[in-house]
């Protein structure tokens, strides 16, 4: 007997595995944003925007490995 | 191991909500959207009229907040001409923001955007409106200027005009519409998840670390609960950002 069946479907690893890419461009740039935010404070106004622009790019990649794992069922 | 019958883990139905018979239409997140735009509607009416020469504290939070998404988003992104956008791009604001904190709120539970239609719709409508801003601004020429970026030369237009074209008209309202929703449904299974859970494991009998696991799952999804009100707050800064960027990426030269 198994203790616990598994069901369900693959696709989901695969958007874990492609959810990694995506988040480590979103630590990347907010790294950035807070090393450029400490060394020149009063720019900050000026490079949040970027960086949240940045964020929704990078972001992107992993938002349509969600699609596609709806669409692959 | 826990005895596993009798469970059922939650899932997308959980999501689904039906109206009234007859009026199907009518349901949770419909009239949650409703409250939202009167309740947004009637605050900022009421905040207009109530503004004085001498700020009290209601009127220094009024003007702080409407500041913030006129120069920290408007002015900061569109630069010239950014006046006409303001009303919107603070109604949009507010009605995305009080939308997502229903998710926290005791009496709805509820955020009304992980409805992907409602998310759509909104999508829609600032695609419509920045797709129409940049041909109103250059006529035909905005095909142009949306596809080949300036200083391209000439023998890699063909490789970068039909990626222009995916990244301009289709990925961008795809990405704008999903991120929202997705967020916003994320966050909300991932409470279900702990609370559903939580109060199952609180309820098997004759075993005391399952019942402290649930009262700890429980308590952990009222942190979750806590993030989600920072993400609610990031997500409608950042749809209302993007609109922004992408109406005055239509709007001007050389973006």
């Amino acid at each position: 007997m198994t203790p616990m069946e598994i069901v369900g479907s693959i696709g989901l690893v695969g958007y874990g595995l492609a959810a990694i890419g995506g988040g480590i461009g979103v630590g990347l740039i907010f790294a950035a944003l807070i090393n450029g935010t400490a060394r020149q404070p009063e720019a900050r106004s000026t490079i949040f925007p970027y960086a949240m622009m940045g964020m929704a790019i990078a972001e992107a990649l992993a938002i349509l490995g969600l699609v596609f794992m709806f669409v692959k069922g | 191991m826990i005895p596993m019958d009798g469970w059922a883990a939650p899932t997308t139905e959980d999501f689904i909500f039906h109206g009234p018979a007859g009026l199907d239409w009518l349901n949770k997140p419909m009239i949650q959207l409703i409250i939202a735009v009167v309740l947004v509607a009637a605050f900022w009416l009421i905040a207009a009229r109530k503004v004085k020469v001498r700020p009290t504290k209601g009127t220094f939070f009024l003007e702080w907040a409407y500041d913030f998404v006129r120069n920290g988003i408007a002015r900061e992104m569109i630069g010239q001409g950014y006046q006409p956008f303001v009303p919107l791009l603070l109604g949009m604001f507010s009605v995305i923001l009080i939308s997502n904190l229903f998710g926290e709120f005791f009496l709805l539970m509820f955020p009304t955007f992980s409805n992907i239609g409602y998310s759509w719709g909104m999508t829609i409508f600032v695609y419509i409106m920045y797709v129409g801003m940049g041909f109103k601004a250059h006529g035909p020429g905005y095909l142009k200027q949306a596809l080949v970026p300036a200083g391209l030369p000439a023998y890699m237009v063909p490789i970068v005009v039909p990626l222009e074209f995916i990244s301009t008209f289709i990925t961008r309202p795809l990405t704008l519409g999903i991120r929202l929703f997705a967020n916003m449904f994320g966050g909300h299974i991932v409470v279900i998840v702990f609370v559903v859970g939580g109060s199952y494991l609180l309820t098997v009998s004759n075993n005391l670390v399952y019942n402290m696991g649930g009262v700890f799952s429980l308590l952990f999804s009222m942190v979750m609960m806590g993030l989600e009100v920072f993400i609610g707050f990031m997500q409608a800064y950042i749809f209302t950002i993007l609109t922004t960027q992408y109406i005055s990426s239509a709007m001007h030269e050389g973006h």
